[in-house]
């Protein structure tokens, strides 16, 4: 059972729709109580660092979900602004993180970045998994994945990175320390490479 | 390695899915949600719907239809279509979407966009201009409501100040070139490019893989979205929806990147 945590912002039904495909029962959390029980949650998120957190801090479950990620050592995958709220801190905003990660959340640098167009860094790239993982199971240098930001997340310590990503520099677009999982990309909007990604996050 | 855009648009008419020609001329095409269902099998890079009623009629935004794409859509989702407010925003953002497009808003009252872009980011805002041949601005204006109303501003001014307002992609729409499917305008599409460094999404007048592939080897890394290319085939414009698959799709990168 994946339990979804909708505070308001990313694609919670795409995931539904997705695991409904692979046969994974899913449920859908927007108060503390729903997350009783969970055993594995998705973090999902479109939109800037500081609204995620005001949002996720309004949702009243924040508490419940450190204690069940910090505590009982629930697997939790964070998406996009979701992976980067695992962060301590972002220079898209003033808010803290939850530093379930450690590692902070920057903005990239445009005058490096070899395009015409430069920020965001939007579309279909490569990823490359430097670490063996579980969650990167059947992927490799090959698998594109649908890329939408402008801030990027600079683990402050290197071994928590799983898979990097080329735009102006190599950064980590997956990174996981225990339980704690985050990408960049999107993978319920990355066809075949992203719901083998959330079938490898159930199976964990 | 970042790879060229290549992006169906679909408009969105009395519920159902339209193609124009010249902004005029609506020929059904079919469903929406069937056309997406299409579309997540062929692995597309990306959709835009564009709900061409909404500002026109001054309606709003169909959220029970935006919902239902959303949710039905394996691939990134750009939804415009009578977008006025950052509260309007919001619900459309936690309905699913990953992109919102807005357009006659962005001419009328520009002060939106950062007040949208605050909240659900910069990458997230698309301003659509619709572009028509003038022969006044240098050439090109802007219009809106469905190519309708003359704005006067220039198409390469006002994507600058957009930019600096903080939308995050341009979607630049030929209505010239609409459904004509002749080829992209690419000194339209050059004079915004040279101006602002936010990605650009080129539509209106694709007729073939190889228009895109004129405009990506002029532009590189940039949006090439087309809808009569497809959703209609043969000079009868049959209805059949078609995308490029992914052999074709590197073979189109491989002759234009190499070469340029």
């Amino acid at each position: 059972m994946i339990t979804i945590i909708d505070y308001g912002l990313g694609n919670i039904r795409a995931f539904v729709n997705l695991y409904e495909r692979l046969n994974v029962q899913t449920k859908i959390a927007r108060f503390p109580g729903d997350l009783n029980s969970a055993t594995k949650l998705i973090l999902p998120g479109v939109g800037a660092f500081d609204y995620a957190m005001t949002l996720l801090n309004q949702s009243g479950m924040r508490e419940e979900l450190e204690r069940q990620v910090m505590q009982d050592g629930v697997p939790v995958l964070g998406i996009c602004v979701g992976m980067q709220i695992l962060a301590k801190s972002s220079e898209e905003g003033v808010l803290p993180g939850l530093e379930w990660i450690d590692g902070r959340v920057r903005l990239f640098d445009a005058s490096k970045i070899p395009f015409k167009t430069r920020l965001p860094h939007m579309g279909w790239n490569t990823i490359k998994p430097v670490r063996e993982n579980p969650l990167l199971d059947g992927l490799n240098e090959e698998s594109r994945f649908y890329f939408l930001h402008s801030y990027y997340f600079e683990c402050a310590d290197e071994t928590e990175t799983i898979a990097t990503a080329e735009y102006g520099l190599r950064y980590a677009c997956a990174v996981n320390r225990k339980n704690v999982y985050g990408v960049q990309f999107h993978p319920e909007k990355s066809h075949a490479n992203g719901i083998r990604l959330l079938h490898n996050f159930a199976r964990l | 390695m970042l790879y060229p855009r290549i992006i169906p648009c679909l408009l969105v008419h009395k519920k159902g899915l339209y193609k124009t020609v010249r902004f005029k001329d609506h020929k059904y095409v079919g469903d929406p949600i069937n056309a997406v269902k299409i579309f997540n099998e062929k692995e597309v890079d990306e959709l835009i719907v564009l709900d061409i009623d909404a500002t026109t009629h001054g309606s709003e935004p169909d959220y029970r239809m935006i919902e239902n794409l959303a949710v039905e859509c394996r691939m990134p989702l750009c939804y415009g279509g009578g977008i006025k407010t950052r509260a309007q925003a919001e619900r459309i953002f936690g309905l699913g979407v990953e992109k919102i497009a807005l357009s006659s808003i962005a001419v009328e009252n520009p002060a939106v966009v950062p007040e949208i872009a605050e909240r659900v980011g910069n990458q997230s805002v698309v301003v659509v201009i619709d572009v028509r041949k003038s022969s006044i601005n240098g050439g090109y204006e802007i219009c809106t409501h469905n190519g309708t109303k003359p704005t006067g501003k220039t198409p390469a001014e006002f994507a600058m100040a957009m930019e600096k307002s903080g939308c995050g992609e341009i979607v630049v729409n030929s209505v010239d070139q609409d459904g004509v499917m002749k080829g992209y305008d690419l000194n339209l599409i050059e004079r915004i490019r040279e101006v602002i460094s936010i990605p650009i999404t080129v539509l209106g007048g694709a007729g073939s893989l190889a228009d895109i592939g004129a405009v990506i080897k002029q532009h590189g890394i940039i949006g090439a979205a087309a809808g009569s290319l497809f959703v209609f085939k043969g000079k009868y414009r049959a209805v059949l929806i078609s995308y490029p698959n992914e052999f074709e799709k590197e073979m189109l990168f491989k002759k234009v990147f190499q070469t340029s």
